[in-house]
């Protein structure tokens, strides 16, 4: 009768009073901030005379703007450069810790977050940005907020809030070798739709969840957003203690046992009733590539680009038809005969040490194939790239073709210099396929790292479990 | 922020699903520091033949003659028509910033993405959720009829056509009394700054690890 599932326990946990209709007022354990969504929070602040509620919960990084070649000279856009410098001075103004452009612990947030223990299991954690759903992976309750937002949080180190639904998606069974988080992540997508999660927090469950590492959980709660939730979630186990012991800013001493203790408890009880329940069988997912602008519109890699003429609803087909002429596909293509001319190895969803390490074991011993004009791989935060120097994985990249750039968004979204020319197609380990995310004109086709390495070596999207690596 | 009580507005009518954020505001025009002047930018790679650059003079550039909002018919529109998922991807504030500076007071939507419809609340522009046959009769009444309107009432939730056909909408108590009223939702929580610290402080006692940082 009182069980609960994970996403009540957390609820329950951060509120600090409800009216009748429901709205209450949540409280935040901690607020990650980046350059692009902060600016105006900080000047509504100032222009209220108004402080942060508490500096020490929250984290800033920049990481949209930031170039990912060298760095000595500083930022070249003015623009850009404006734009970091005004995190820096604000960050400085209201006594918010920050990890400048050259800390070697700057990274992508949602990188960052885990990496360092500032993101913590029973957390709540918002952030500027999407993808903040990210840090669900450690059985907290994270999700993404507008500017006001972010400018409410500073203020009160609260947010306004009605509960959202209850929604297990359970991948049951064993994934085969060689498909990833990624791939059971865009079979989901595929499955609810990219609306399918309005409304909903997602606790993702199953065996094949269970078998996820922390990073392949990472990947999975990142892209709740491209399924429409409000946050995603893994429920703790002793994989989640392992992986936060002994991080920075993990508790230590008497109070790591406390808080382990505490953690061991986040996770759904067993009669917790959800408003809605979707079963995926792990063993049928194959490797995914979207072959669309919408996240949604992804099949495996043995199949072939749908045929809008076969779509009955009429908004749906005119949607199909509009996504080919811009993707430059045929209906009907195998996706195994579609090109790239790019390889676009990073982002908050796949730019962690074990992406690198699953891209780098297909590319060992291999070249780019001719039709690859270029190949990014852009470490989701600089100890990654550090870890990665220290593994020689680098050396694996730079010898297949690839550059090996500096820790950021990068061409993910291409708010820096690195972005796609108009009609350019690339094999991406990012998150969106939107029209126009990855530069004007842009071609994205979202896949695991493993896929995009086996791309940039065959010159064509291709099922990496027939690859001899 | 601009309160929202009721409004008679021309309807614009954009017939595509899963509309994103990107698509309504591109990530160059990020760059700003600023929350106005985002309206010349609204759909840019949409709107424009060009490449746009924040900075440009939008005056200056060659319109796409078949993007909707350029057509001659719907200049002057408070109220867009939109159909499934309307907002989705990037949590971006920018998207109902540039929508609000363009003249944008209303979004009719079967469906909106959770982020988008929340920061549209918190700038004075009200998302409508009708039912998709509801929205699909909307879309062929503006089609049908150059200068079509639509009256919005917020206090009433409802919307009425030029007909005299009467839509009902839902909307939280919360987020209508903020919209009605133009309230500074800071503002409203610093009421209850004494319910934010006792939960704090009991917060410390029971998670104490979480404030040792």
């Amino acid at each position: 009768m009182n069980d609960k599932t994970l996403y009540d326990k957390l609820w329950d946990r951060h509120v600090v009073r409800c009216d009748a209709d429901g709205t209450c007022l949540l409280y935040i354990d901690r607020h990650l901030v980046h350059e692009v969504t902060s600016p105006q929070a900080f000047e509504g602040l100032r222009l209220a005379n108004r402080r942060p509620w508490r500096s020490d919960a929250n984290l800033a990084v920049p990481d949209h703007n930031v170039p990912t070649t060298d760095r000595s000279a500083g930022i070249a856009d003015p623009l850009s450069r404006l734009q970091v410098e005004t995190l820096d001075a604000n960050c400085s103004d209201f006594g918010i810790t920050e990890f400048a452009m050259n800390d070697i612990r700057q990274g992508i947030v949602h990188i960052i977050g885990p990496e360092q223990g500032v993101t913590l299991p029973g957390m709540t954690i918002v952030c500027g940005d999407s993808h903040t759903s990210t840090h669900g992976a450690l059985g907290s309750l994270a999700f993404g907020i507008g500017t006001s937002e972010v400018e409410h949080v500073l203020a009160t180190q609260c947010i306004i809030q009605k509960k959202a639904r209850n929604m297990l998606v359970s991948v049951d069974g064993q994934a085969g070798s060689g498909v990833t988080a990624k791939d059971i992540m865009l079979a989901i997508i595929g499955k609810i739709g990219t609306a399918g999660g309005t409304g909903y927090v997602i606790e993702y469950g199953g065996d094949a969840i269970r078998a996820l590492s922390m990073e392949g959980r990472m990947t999975v709660c990142n892209m709740s957003i491209e399924a429409g939730a409000r946050a995603g979630l893994v429920a703790v186990d002793d994989k989640t203690i392992a992986y936060v012991k002994g991080r920075p800013y993990a508790p230590s001493g008497e109070l790591w046992m406390q808080a382990a203790a505490d953690w061991q408890t986040l996770r759904s009880d067993a009669g917790a009733r959800y408003d809605r329940v979707v079963h995926l069988d792990a063993a049928s997912i194959q490797p995914q590539v979207t072959w669309g602008t919408s996240p949604e519109m992804v099949t495996s890699i043995d199949g072939r680009v749908p045929d809008p003429a076969l779509e009955t609803d009429p908004v749906k087909r005119e949607g199909m038809q509009a996504a080919l002429a811009y993707m430059g596909l045929a209906a009907n293509t195998p996706i195994a005969e579609i090109h790239p001319d790019t390889i676009f190895i990073g982002s908050c969803t796949n730019a962690r040490i074990e992406d690198l390490r699953a891209a780098a074991a297909v590319l060992k011993g291999h070249k780019l194939a001719a039709n690859i004009k270029r190949a990014l791989v852009v470490p989701g935060s600089g100890l990654v790239k550090q870890q990665a120097e220290v593994e020689g994985l680098d050396q694996v990249f730079k010898a297949a073709g690839f550059e090996w750039r500096e820790p950021g968004c990068s061409m993910c979204l291409g708010m820096n210099d690195d972005r796609l020319a108009p009609k350019e197609r690339c094999a991406s380990t990012s998150n969106r396929n939107f029209e126009g995310r990855q530069g004007q004109g842009g071609r994205t086709h979202l896949v695991s790292p493993a896929m995009a390495a086996a791309a940039a070596i065959t010159g064509h999207f291709v099922d990496v479990r027939t690859l001899e690596v | 922020m601009q309160a929202f009580r009721k409004l008679n507005g021309l309807v614009a009518p954009f017939d595509r699903s899963n509309v994103d954020t990107d698509a309504i505001i591109p990530k160059q025009f990020l760059k700003s520091i600023k929350r106005t002047g985002f309206g010349p930018n609204l759909f840019d790679e949409w709107r424009y033949l060009d490449h746009g650059e924040i900075g440009m003079d939008c005056s200056q550039r060659p319109l796409n003659p078949d993007f909707v909002l350029n057509q001659p018919r719907y200049q002057g529109a408070q109220i867009l028509l939109a159909r499934d998922n309307f907002g989705c991807g990037s949590s971006r504030e920018h998207a109902p910033w540039a929508m609000l500076d363009f003249g944008f007071r209303v979004v009719i939507a079967p469906s909106f993405a959770d982020i988008f419809a929340n920061n549209c609340c918190k700038n004075g522009i009200l998302p409508v959720v009708l039912s998709s046959t509801e929205v699909a009769r909307l879309f062929a009444e503006v089609d049908a009829a150059p200068g079509y309107c639509l009256d919005v009432d917020l206090e009433k939730q409802q919307v009425k056509t030029p007909g005299g056909e009467v839509f009902s909408f839902a909307i939280d108590d919360f987020r209508k009394k903020c919209l009605l009223q133009g309230l500074d939702e800071i503002s409203l929580t610093m009421q209850h700054v004494a319910d934010i610290k006792t939960f704090e402080a009991r917060r410390m006692l029971d998670e104490p690890w979480l404030f040792s940082g």
